[in-house]
Order: C-alpha cells, then structure tokens, then sequence
C-alpha cells in the first residue's frame, strides 16, 4: 500500500454538450466547451507548472507560472485563465516560457526560507516540486531584501498552524474557504508585497469566523497551513479511502497514515459525496480512536455494584451467552433482544438482526433510527413507497428554491451545508422553517427569503397551510398529480385541506408565522422553479413526526417537485450510517429491504438462507423493551453501538429498566453512560479499525476500510459472529464482502452491490439491480417505487405536551458544530475547545423576566425531571421558546425531555417539551447522583485494570 | 443691467484661492449695493491663471489672472465703477492665445458655463447629442460611434464603438454604464474638470451609452480625492434626474437609465477597469484575469460597457454633429481630439484640447512655455506613472497612438509631466519601481514581488554595487514583468524604467557596455 496521490489537473471540469478540438505541444487534445487551456493540457497528458491553480478552485491566474504561447497571440496568456477554443495551437515549453517561469520562482524563492529539509511539507510541498520542475538554480536578488521570513506563527487553531513566512500569497486558503466552504472567514489583508493573508480582521484563526473545516489547509501548496499531526509526525507513507463516521453526508476520506497511526484525513477529491470538502469533526477530530479512555479488553461482573473483571474474549461470550439462555428459559424467549447501531457498518447491524432473529428467536431488534429519522421511513414508504431520501447531494445544484425545515445544516451537515449555501450565493432562493435562528437565516453571506418562526410542535399545522395555499390558488402541478398520484386519495386530501380552518389565517396564531408570510413563502415554492425540501430531526422528533413527513411528501407531489434533478425530499439523516441501519432490517417488524416480517414468501427466503424458523409478529421497539424490563418481562439485552442512556428521552426512565435488566452486554469503543449499567462490555472497534459499508442519506453505500488493527483485537461483526456462537447459532463469514453478498441475495435493492463493484464505482446509491446496474441517485423519475403517490390526510392535532403557568416555556433541543450528538468521540478530542459545556439558550424577554444573565446557572424542570444548565441569553431562540445541545452526559439533557412520541413509530418528541426555567445556586438532583454514580464507575472500571498494573 | 463676474469653482482655481475671492466679491457687492451676479463657472484650463476671474462685457468676458481676496476691491473700483484697466486683467479671455489655439471639442463648454446650470448646459448645444441618439435605435448609435473612430481615453486607446458592439450583441437581462472617473495618473486632471466644469456632458454621453447598448443603469467610480467633483456632480445628478434627462423614461422615452456616484476606494489599482469592477461590487480592488471581458462578464457578471470620463464626454459631440465632423480631427488611426494635460515643470501648465497630430515641441513651447524654472527642459513622461520617458531629441514626436508605441511610449491619458536638467532619471527609474511596489494590488507575482526586488536592485545599482551585473538583472526582471504581468501596472512599469536606463545612461553611472538594452 502507498501513497494515493491525487492527479490535479489545474482547473475545475466544464460540462458542455459540444467540444472543441486543439493542439497542445503538438498533441490533439478534445475538451467541453469553457475548459481552460491548462486542464486541456493536463488531459493531454502534459503537465504545465503551477501554483495558485487547483482543480478544487475556480482558476485565479496570479502565480504566473501556467504561463503559454498560442499560435497568432500576442504575450504569454496564463493557461489556468485562458478557455480552449477551436482550431488552437499552444506551446507549454519554450525557451521563453522556460525563462518567465524560471524567473517568477526566483521573485518567489527571494521571499521564502530555504529549510526544505526541516519543513514540515518536505515532500509534498508544491513550491519544491516547481522550483526543481522550472530549474531555478540561484536567486540573484540575493536575501537581504524586504521579506517576510519573520512573521509570526499562528498556532491558535488545535488542528493546524498557519505559518505565515512560507506562505507565497497565492490565495488559494482564501478562495478554499470563499468557494468550498462558503465561510468567508480569511481575506488577504494589505497590498502589493505587503499582502497576508489574514483570518477576520487580522485576528487569530480561532478567534475568526473560522469553522476549522480545514478547506484551507487542504488547498495549501505549501507548509504555510500545515496539519499539526504531520507537524510533529512527519509525512505519512501509505494512504487508504475510507468514509467519515460522523453524520450522514457520508463524507469520502483519505486516511494518510504511517505505521498504524493516521497521521491525517484529508478529504476524497473524488468523493462522490463530498466532492473534496470536509467539516472540523471528519477532518481533525479522530483523536479519540486511540484516546487512553479507549477500552480494549473484554469485561465481565455479575451486579453492577461489582467491579470489572477482564476476561478473554471467549469467557466474556461464554457468560453472556449462559446468561441470555438462563433469561430466556426463566423469563420466555421474548425476554431478550438487542439494539443495532447507527454507527456500526450495514455488514454488523445485518448481523446484529440476524443474531437476534436466528439466535434469539424472536424480532425484539431495534436501532437508534427509532429516535430519529424513524418517522421519516414510515411516511416516506407510505406516500412515495421507499423509506429513504429521493436525490443525491448534488441536486442541490439544480435547485431554484430550497426548504430547510426542522435542520440546521451548517452545524448537523457542514459539507451539504457548503453545497447549499454556493447554491443560494448563485441566486436559489431560501425557505427556512424553524423555531430558531439558524445560521442560515441570516447570514453575511446567505439570508433566507423567508424564515417561517414556527412555535414548536406546529409543523403539521405549518405544512397544511403550505399546501392549502398551493391549491386553493392553483399552483399545483395539476399534469403531475394527474398523471403520477392516485386520484381517489388526491381528492379525500383535496376536501381536507382546502377546508378554510388549514388556510394560513385560521392557523397563524397556532403556528406563530404571519399568513402572509405563509402565503408568500408556498407561492414562491410552488412557482419558483426547481422545488427542494430539506429535513431534520425538526421534523421528525415530534408526536406527530410521520404526520409532519408525510404532509412535506404531499407537498412535493402536489407540485410536482419529484423525480428530477434540483427537487425532492431530502431528509438529512443524522449518523453516517442510519439509513443503512434501517436498510438492514433493524426494526421489529422488518425484515432487511423494508419486508414485513409477517410477509411468508420474505421470510421463507430468509429461513432458507439462514436455516432458521423465524417469527412472524414483530417484537418489541426500544420504548417497549425499556417498558417490559420495569414489568419484568424483559431481561437482557445485547446493546451495540448506542447509548440509550443519553440518547434516549426521559434518562431516568432508560436508567431505571436497566438496572431491572439481568444481563446488559454492551459492546462499545468507551465505557459510554450505558455501559455503566452492563453486566458484559465487549471492546468495540472503531471506523479505522475494520472492513464494512457506510450508506448515507442519499442512500449512497461507501466502503470503510481497515486502517489499523482492531485496538480490542476483534471488528464488530467478528465479536457478534461469536456470541452467536456461543448461542449455538454459528455464522460463517471470513469476511465483511461475503455479508455484504448474503444481503444482496436477500434483498432485492442491493442485488447489484458486491464490494467488486464499489472499490471500482468508489460507490453506489441504492437501490442497485438489475434495472438500476449502475445505482439510481434520483428516484422516482418516471414513476413511484409503490406505482403512484399515495396523498395522505394530516390532520394536525396539537401535542398533549403543552405550556401551561406551572410549565411556561417549551424546550427544543439540537446539535452545535464541533460536537456530535451524545459527544463520546467530540468531547475526546481537541473540539472541545470550541465548545465544552451544553447551554440553555434563552431569550433576552424571557431571562429578564427571570432575573437570568448569560453565564449563570438556571434550573430547568419539566414534567419529567429537572437539570441544572448555564444560561446563554440570545435572540437566536423567540420568546416562550428554549434551546439546548445534549452533547455532555451530566447536562442531563434527556432528563427533562418526556416518553410522548410520534404516534406511529414511536420516535420520541424531543423537540417539545413544556418547562420552567428558574435562576438556581447547585446542580439538581439527578445531576449530584450522576456525578456519584458516574465517579463509582469508574472506580469499578480501574479496579479491572488494577491486577495487569501489579 | 446685471453683470455677471465668473469665479471658477475647479479644484485648481479653488487650491489658489477662489472661493475667498467669490465671497469678497459678492460682499463687496452687496456693500456697494453693485447691479453685481457672481457666478460659478468651470475652469477654462488655464491653470496658471487661477483664480482667473472673468467679467462679462458687451465685447466679451474679460479675464483677470491670478485674483486674491485683495485684488477684489480694485477689481471692482477700476473694472465696474471707473471701467478702468486693472494690473491683472489679460484681455478678452478667448483671444488668450493659449485658448485660442485649441481646438475644443470636449471641454467646448468647460470655463464658459455655471456646471450646475442645465440652462447653461442646454444652452451651449447641451443634449443635442442625446436627441439625435434618442431618434436611433441601439446599432446605429453604435455604427456613427464606430465610424467616428473615437478610441478609449482612458489610456488603453480601444475602439470605443467596437466595445459598445460587443455589450450591444451580448444578451442579458441587465447591462452597465460604468465610468472610470478614478484619474490616478500623475499629471492627470482632465476628469476631474470635466466633472467639475461641464458634469452633463459626462451624464449625456452616458445616457447615450446606455442608449446605444441597452444599459438601464450607470455608475461613476469617482476617485476619493475629489471632493469638488462628487458634490457638483451629485448635484448634477439630481438636476438632470428633476428634468427627466435620467430615470424612467429618459426624456419621454421608452428607455430608463440613471446613474449613481460611487467614491472609489483610494487605490490606483481601482483605476484598472477589473479591479474598479471588484471595488464596485464592493470586493478588494484586485484585478481580474481577462478573459472575460468586462464587455461580456462585468459589473455583477453583466455585460458592462467601461469607458472613461473624457471617452464618454467626447460622444455627445459625435451624435450632435455626426461622426464625420469628429473624424475630421486627428491624423492615421487617432480621430478627434484629446484633451492634454499639462503639469509638472512647466511655465503654462493647464488643459490644451488639440487634434492629434500636433507635436511635443508645439505643446512644450508654444503653449507651455518652458519649464517654469526657465533650465531647459530634459525629458517629459507621458501617460502617467506608467508612460516612458521621452529625451528632448524625440520632442518632434507627434501625438498619435500609432506613432508613439513605435517608439515605446505611450499616450495613455494624456498627461504630461515635465522635467527639467535637474532631474536624475536613476531616481525616477526607482520611483517608478516604488510606485508600483506601493501601488500593486498584490494578485500576480511578478508585480507583487517584482517591483520590490526592482526597487531594491535600482538602489544597488545607485549605490554603485555590481552596478553591471544589477542593470543586466533589472533588464530581465523588467522582462518578467512586462510578459508575465496580470495587468498593465506589473506589465507597464518597465517602460519608465528601462525608457530611463536607454536614455539617460549617465544618471545610473554606466559604462555604455553595461548598458545592452539600447534597442
């Protein structure tokens, strides 16, 4: 294995029906009309110097080394700037252009230390490889002239250094985070030789508007922006494409490393979902993979009072395979089950369901997809007929206007949220749907059109009047309804919501949003050309969370908005690999493919395939597993990859029916909040250490690949592959490939998917089969997966969690940039220091009322439990509404939030929950028991590790 | 009956005094209880007149060079009670023969008229071009524009009427009038009394732009330093826009155009058509790589006609009296004329508008008169910062475009600034390198780098350090630049320097074998 390195052929690809034909150095090369002279050049396979171009950036044309001669021009055009045209003739090497080129890199070299055997990018560093390419053999201004060898380094930034004494002023950092982030944040200060570049005004990179997306850094020619690891490391020496495990952009890495360490990711150019970008977490926070905190030996106790006990991996399987039996002939074969992971590869949570459906006996599997995107299946499936996404990433590019409801992409989906915003800075117009003031409301460089100020838990009233106004004034795209949607359910939804009591004036005081601004806002997406709708958490984590789904599916059938590039409806899916948990059959009631399971002809081919009888009811979802262990019905459970007792609402609940449980088995990369609560801890293996698939929310399925050998000495699905054998049920798999090509027999979407074929695509949007060979990134385009649409009736009915005098406020929780989610990887890791304690948000009317100041502690208590926060007082929030990250255990989050969920799927309502926030002196209750418990833990946890010391 | 007495509001006669000698004018006269009107004309482009007060006369106006506060008093004893000569009166001001040689075709108004009197304007043939152009449809204003084969006076010297064709054939639901009114040259004011002394002209040959090419809206990038121009010509503005010559239907017509004032960011480099275009889309002034043209892709990404202020001021004149009557001016491929500025070392500086085709030697002495020090004068830089340096044998040189690239010069704005014996060209050779160092917007290498290391090298060579060896580098750098420049400061600077070098060896000490580029 070495070094992948990625061929820049100088300017960015045209894309143009026709070609022109031109000569270069005497070779014929045919490029689209628009390409620059520099990139014909390159696809000739000729190579021009350069330096200010890169094929990630829109050509610049200050370097001056690209320079060329053209038949019957004058001068010496620069080829990064210069479109190809027909019937050119152009010379890259002459004796001319060998002196310019020559003479430029001594102006550069007279201005830039000569420490190429101590630099950090000895090696890879752009301007070494021209100097020796041009021939410079002496700088005749000699050193002592004006330079800038002693400027200072900025080191401020945990990830990178900016050094500017080797930085050649080329710009390239500055139109990186211009163009490929859409932060705006670096700018050259000065002018002439006097020009730096500069973070904000001359300020440091973290203090700047910086997002440490590492775009810059990326685009350095130089050591000028430098990673700190190969700072201190030194060049790595082999690289493997691997995918981000962080959110569902399902972003494509570079893990460059040496020996066994990575030494950095840098983002895939040829990344089909990224296209080369990355966010702060994908790029630099992967520290925690080998953070101390990492626990790598099997552990074993029989009370959670006891101490750990590390044993084999053999022992840990043979006791937790002896306890789940002992459970099952006391409490009945419905008394265990297990939780695959969101995080996990489509290969491990196959086999996760597999185990308790072949092993167990029964359908008690359930993945964290329940407190997400759940909603999202079960309404996608009903309308248009398949539980996931209709586009690819690069729709977005097509868009004319784009609906952003209940997300907030620029801190959940950094990656997708710079595609977004290059798309709106070219004109596309914004619709934002959201009880906050989310970034993308109003920005420096993006605002929205519209910002639809919802009150939480109006959503399905909001949507409602959307679509009334769509009909009632006729905006619908009546060929398309005709023509692609059942009609008998078009017209029941027709007579509902043409009704006067979902037109935006009978529902402005419910929803909180002027009509007018309703009306506005629905003319301009049903009129101003490409519609896109764009979802989160915000719309699903609510008591009617399929209602709201299905009422956005009706919105873009009624206009249309489906099956083409630029439209659809997008759901941004939270972990990288939620959709492809739910693909896996990790629900109850389905089998992988979405198949019922009560479907005979289904589940006789999965019988056949695993030798098994299987159950046909569905079993319990995790709410009714947590249900059942309070009742003493159910007693184990094999947990993978999840931490209910953070992510999951109502924690004392959560932490309650675990400790009713008599055998817990987590297996995980930390002793998680969970695992506090286990009887068996099996050491997980991280994204770097094993071979599987990721799918991402464009249904997207990309390889990880192993970059270093499990630190707990065994993948995921290994360790699974030996429970069940130690369950009596033996799984024969060598490798990840040979589960993937089990699922794609079984599954009818992935019957073209074999790991052949993705390390030759790099990878493949489901579904992928014969009538789709290639993978299908836009569905739905000539008709419905389920034939026709399907409209559904939603009537909003009001959350039963209401305000009232004794619970004024409504809470809304969400996600910051630099941490994710339940923190486990963020919080080890250098992110940290841009944000280490969740906040409560408050309005400035509210804290007043209140006696609350920014930086205090207030209580907040619902009907649920009460924790203790520090106040942010802010208008980002309205009034009546308050806003918390749950990204640190002992904020207790989850303490407050309520067991109300969406009624079909139960997801739960995470996002209102009706409390009272009061000025407090100590942390409250459950927050003082945390700390003890959390502190006895790890007592427990040392006393395991004690006896290897000695 | 009321006399009228002109007191030029230019930024020049101001400088020397003239808003003092209007208020003591005017409080002399309401004293006196005078039958007096003080009236704030343009500059007639005298400028070593200034103040040059003018009085109205049944022969004519009389003018009165170089007024003070204190000359006020006897001005108006002598003049107006006695009629009376006065010791500073220079006769009937168009006999001055200074003026009277000229042939003014763009400043035709400049001096005579009150710069925000649209009477005056209309008056002295004001709008009669925009009247013709409003009975035209687009293509025709461009094919007289065309054929009167008026070249772009900002410097680069392009066929106005082929730029305006290729905004006019661009497709676009929006188009841009842009002015370059950031006159940044040393030696330059034309511009500035243009927009001081006749601002409608430049509002009309913008309309008519705007007309010829489909443009609803104009800008003027005006340079930071002229505080005179941007309140006469805001104050323009809003006269033409309240007698419908700007905004919805020009004139009663179909077409809308209006135009907007913006001060420029202070940076030569603005004055570059890319980077006025940054500036104006309120970015960095850093310069663009062409293509595309601003013709095609400019203000916003929009097609954008950019000319300068006197390009646009020489159009009305053209549509009123037909291409023709312009093309009579001028000689090979230099049509018309082209006001020259006049600064620097010299006895008689001002504006002289003349046909091209006249030499350096009619302007030098005939109508400057020498350097003001009296030494002979030893060499002129024309075209600004950027222009070469042209050796008092080369005086007969004729002003034509053609004839001066022959030469390695250049016209560019037509500023002229003299020196005399006492000038040592191994300094103006640095300074040249120091403009550009201190005024490079820091995008392309070779300018940004270059003009450093050029500065430095010159100071080398002064110090009389390898002077050979630095001369020989300055050669190659100055090479790098002139081809590998973005733009043409990075790509102009070597005229100056290496202009210096080739002709006034002596001042950089040397030997005539160290000095290879005499070609």
């Amino acid at each position: 294995m070495s070094k992948i390195v990625w061929k820049d052929l100088g300017t960015p690809e045209r894309k143009s029906e026709s070609c022109v034909d031109l000569l270069v150095d005497g070779v014929p090369v045919s490029v689209p009309v628009g390409t620059s002279l520099l990139r014909a050049a390159s696809l000739a396979g000729l190579s021009i110097p350069k330096l200010c171009a890169t094929e990630s950036l829109e050509a610049f044309g200050s370097c001056r080394l690209c320079l060329v001669e053209i038949e019957g021009r004058k001068g010496y055009p620069a080829s990064c700037t210069t479109p190809a045209e027909s019937g050119m003739v152009v010379r890259t090497q002459t004796e001319k252009l060998a002196k310019l080129r020559r003479e430029v890199m001594e102006l550069y070299i007279s201005d830039h230390p000569l420490d190429c055997l101590t630099c950090s990018a000895n090696g890879d560093c752009e301007l070494q490889d021209m100097a020796g390419t041009v021939g410079l053999r002496e700088v005749r201004y000699g050193f002592e002239g004006e330079n800038h060898l002693e400027a200072a380094k900025d080191e401020s930034n945990p990830y990178f250094t900016f050094d500017a004494s080797k930085c050649i002023v080329c710009s390239r950092c500055v139109r990186a985070c211009e163009e490929t982030q859409g932060t705006f944040a670096l700018t050259i200060d000065g002018r002439g030789f006097g020009s730096t570049v500069s973070a904000g005004q001359k300020e440091s990179f973290f203090d700047s508007e910086c997002v440490s997306c590492g775009a810059c850094v990326a685009a350095c020619p130089t050591a000028t922006l430098m990673e700190k690891s190969v700072i201190k490391q030194g060049q790595p020496n082999r690289s493997v494409i691997t995918t981000c495990a962080y959110c569902g952009v399902g972003c494509s890495f570079k893990a460059e490393v040496k020996g066994n360490d990575v030494v950095r990711m840098v983002p895939d150019f040829n990344g089909k979902a990224n296209h080369g970008h990355s966010c702060v977490k994908g790029r630099f926070a992967f520290g925690y993979a080998t953070h101390k905190d990492r626990i790598t030996k099997p552990m074993i106790r029989k009370k959670i009072t006891d101490a750990w006990n590390e044993v084999s991996w053999e022992e840990a399987m043979i006791y937790a395979a002896s306890e789940f039996k002992r459970i099952q002939e006391r409490y009945g074969q419905g008394s265990i089950g297990g939780i695959t992971s969101s995080r996990c590869t489509n290969e491990e949570t196959y086999l996760v369901q597999k185990l308790v459906r072949a092993a167990f006996g029964n359908n008690n599997v359930d993945t964290c997809a329940r407190v997400c995107h759940s909603p999202t299946g079960y309404g996608l499936k009903t309308t248009l007929g398949e539980s996931a996404g209709t586009q690819d990433f690069d729709s977005v590019e097509d868009a004319d206007v784009v609906v952003v409801i209940g997300a907030n992409p620029t801190d959940g989906h950094p990656v997708f949220a710079s595609r977004l915003k290059k798309r709106l800075r070219q004109g596309a117009k914004l619709i934002v749907a959201d009880p906050r003031k989310i970034d993308l409301v109003d920005g420096p460089h993006v605002k929205a059109n519209y910002h639809l100020k919802l009150l939480p838990g109006t959503n399905v009233a909001l949507v409602n009047a959307l679509a009334h106004v769509i009909y009632t004034e006729g905006l619908h795209d009546q060929a398309f309804v005709k023509e692609r949607c059942e009609e008998v359910n078009f017209k029941k939804w027709v007579a509902f919501i043409s009704q006067e009591r979902n037109s935006p004036e009978d529902l402005e005081a419910v929803i909180g949003v002027p009509a007018v601004d309703l009306r506005e806002a629905a003319r301009l997406y049903a009129t101003g050309g490409n519609g896109a709708i764009y979802y989160g958490l915000g719309v699903t984590e609510h008591s009617q969370g399929s209602t709201m789904v299905l009422g956005i599916a009706n919105l873009a059938m009624l206009t249309g908005n489906i099956g083409r590039s630029g439209v659809g409806v997008n759901p941004l899916r939270g972990q990288n690999n939620v959709q492809g948990a739910c693909d896996m059959g990790s629900f109850p009631h389905e089998l992988p493919g979405y198949r019922h399971v009560s479907d005979t002809v289904t589940r006789e081919m999965f019988e056949r395939e695993w030798n098994v009888s299987l159950d046909s009811e569905p079993g319990l979802r995790i709410p009714n597993m947590l249900d059942a262990a309070h009742s003493d019905e159910f007693k184990g459970i094999y947990i993978q990859g999840e931490d209910i007792a953070q992510s999951d609402p109502n924690t004392q609940h959560v932490t309650s029916a675990l400790e009713a449980m008599e055998c817990v088995v987590v297996q995980d990369i930390f002793l998680n909040e969970t695992a506090k609560f286990a009887h068996v801890f099996l050491p997980g293996a991280s994204f770097l250490e094993k071979d599987g698939t990721f799918t991402n929310a464009e249904r997207r399925i990309s390889r990880i690949r192993k970059v270093m050998e499990p630190l707990g000495g065994k993948a995921d699905w290994e360790a699974t592959i030996m429970l069940s054998e130690a369950l009596g049920y033996p799984m024969d798999y060598k490798h990840p490939s040979e589960i993937m090509d089990e699922i794609a027999r079984l599954t009818p979407t992935f019957k073209g998917v074999n790991y052949e074929k993705l390390d030759k695509e790099g990878s493949i949007q489901w579904p992928c089969n014969q009538d789709a060979p290639d993978g299908t990134p836009i569905m739905h385009i000539s008709k419905f997966v389920r034939g026709k649409g399907r409209f559904v009736v939603t009537e909003y009915v009001p959350t039963s969690e209401r305000t009232t005098r004794k619970y004024p406020l409504i809470l809304t929780t969400g996600r910051i940039l630099s941490q994710y989610n339940v923190g486990a990887q963020t919080r080890r890791t250098d992110n940290i220091v841009w944000f280490d304690e969740d906040r409560l948000e408050i309005h400035p009317s509210d804290a007043e009322l209140r006696g609350v100041k920014t930086g205090e502690w207030v209580g907040i208590r619902s009907r649920a439990g009460e924790t203790v926060l520090r106040a942010h007082v802010t208008d980002k929030v309205q009034p009546g509404v308050v806003y918390t990250t749950f990204h640190f255990p002992e904020s207790g989050a989850n303490v407050i939030t309520t067991d109300n969920s969406d009624w079909a799927t139960n997801c739960p309502e995470f996002k209102v929950t009706a409390v009272q926030v009061e000025p407090v002196t100590q942390p409250a209750q459950w927050q003082q028991k945390f700390v003890q418990f959390n502190k006895q833990q790890l007592e427990l946890l040392v006393k395991a590790a004690e006896p290897e010391r000695v | 009956m009321t006399t009228k007495i002109f007191v030029p509001r230019d930024s020049s006669a101001i400088g020397l005094g003239a808003n003092k000698v209007a208020e003591a004018l005017t409080r002399v006269a309401q004293s006196t209880k005078a039958d007096v009107q003080v009236v704030r004309n343009g500059s007639r482009g005298l400028i070593w007149m200034e103040p040059l007060v003018e009085v109205e006369t049944e022969a004519g106006r009389e003018g009165y060079a170089n007024i003070t506060s204190d000359d006020v008093e006897s001005l108006f004893k002598k003049v107006l009670t006695d009629g009376g000569d006065h010791e500073k009166g220079v006769g009937l001001v168009e006999e001055i023969p200074y003026l009277k040689n000229q042939e003014r075709l763009c400043f035709a108004r400049n001096g005579i008229t009150d710069p925000t009197s649209i009477e005056d304007y209309l008056g002295n043939d004001g709008f009669k071009g925009l009247k013709v152009a409003l009975s035209l449809d687009g293509k025709s204003i461009v094919e007289i524009v065309t054929q009167s084969g008026l070249r772009g006076r900002g410097g680069a010297a392009f066929p106005t009427g082929i730029k305006w064709n290729t905004v006019l054939n661009c497709p676009a639901n929006q188009k841009y009038i842009v002015c370059n009114a950031d006159e940044g040259d040393s030696g330059t004011f034309s511009d500035r009394m243009t927009i001081e002394g006749d601002p409608f002209v430049l509002i009309e040959g913008m309309t008519i732009a705007a007309l010829a090419v489909g443009a609803t809206k104009g800008y003027v990038y005006l340079r930071s330093e002229y505080p005179h121009a941007e309140e006469i010509f805001n104050e323009a503005l809003l006269i033409a826009r309240a007698h419908r010559y700007l905004g919805e239907n020009v004139c009663g017509s179909k077409c809308s155009f209006d135009i907007e004032l913006r001060r420029a960011a202070g940076a030569y480099i603005c004055g570059e058509e890319t980077s006025l275009l940054e500036s104006l889309e309120g970015k960095r002034g850093l310069v663009r790589a062409k293509p595309p043209l601003p013709a095609i892709s400019g203000l916003f990404g929009q097609p954008t006609v950019v000319n300068n202020v006197i390009t646009f001021s020489s159009v009305p004149f053209i549509l009123a009296n037909g291409a023709l009557a312009y093309k009579d001016y001028g000689v090979g491929r230099s049509m018309g004329t082209l006001p020259i500025q006049l600064a620097g070392n010299i006895k008689r500086g001002g504006l002289v508008e003349k046909a091209f085709g006249v030499n350096l030697n009619e302007i030098l002495y005939d109508f400057g008169g020498g350097s003001a020090s009296g030494k002979p004068i030893r060499t002129v830089q024309i075209g600004g910062p950027l222009g070469a340096y042209i050796p008092e044998k080369d005086f007969d040189l004729k002003l034509d475009y053609e004839a001066f690239a022959a030469v390695g010069a250049m016209i560019g704005h037509g500023g002229i600034v003299v020196f005399d014996q006492t000038v040592n060209m191994a300094s103006m050779a640095r300074f040249a390198m120091e403009f550009c160092a201190i005024e490079s917007c820091g995008k392309c290498t070779p300018c940004r780098i270059g003009s450093t290391r050029g500065m430095e090298t010159i100071d080398k060579i002064i110090a009389g350090k390898d002077r050979s060896a630095n001369a020989d580098l300055i050669k190659s750098l100055c090479d790098t630049m002139l081809h590998g420049s973005l733009c043409a400061l990075g790509g102009m600077i070597p005229f100056p320097v290496l202009s210096a070098m080739k002709h006034f060896p002596e001042d950089f000490c040397l030997e005539p074998h160290d000095n290879k580029v005499a070609a």
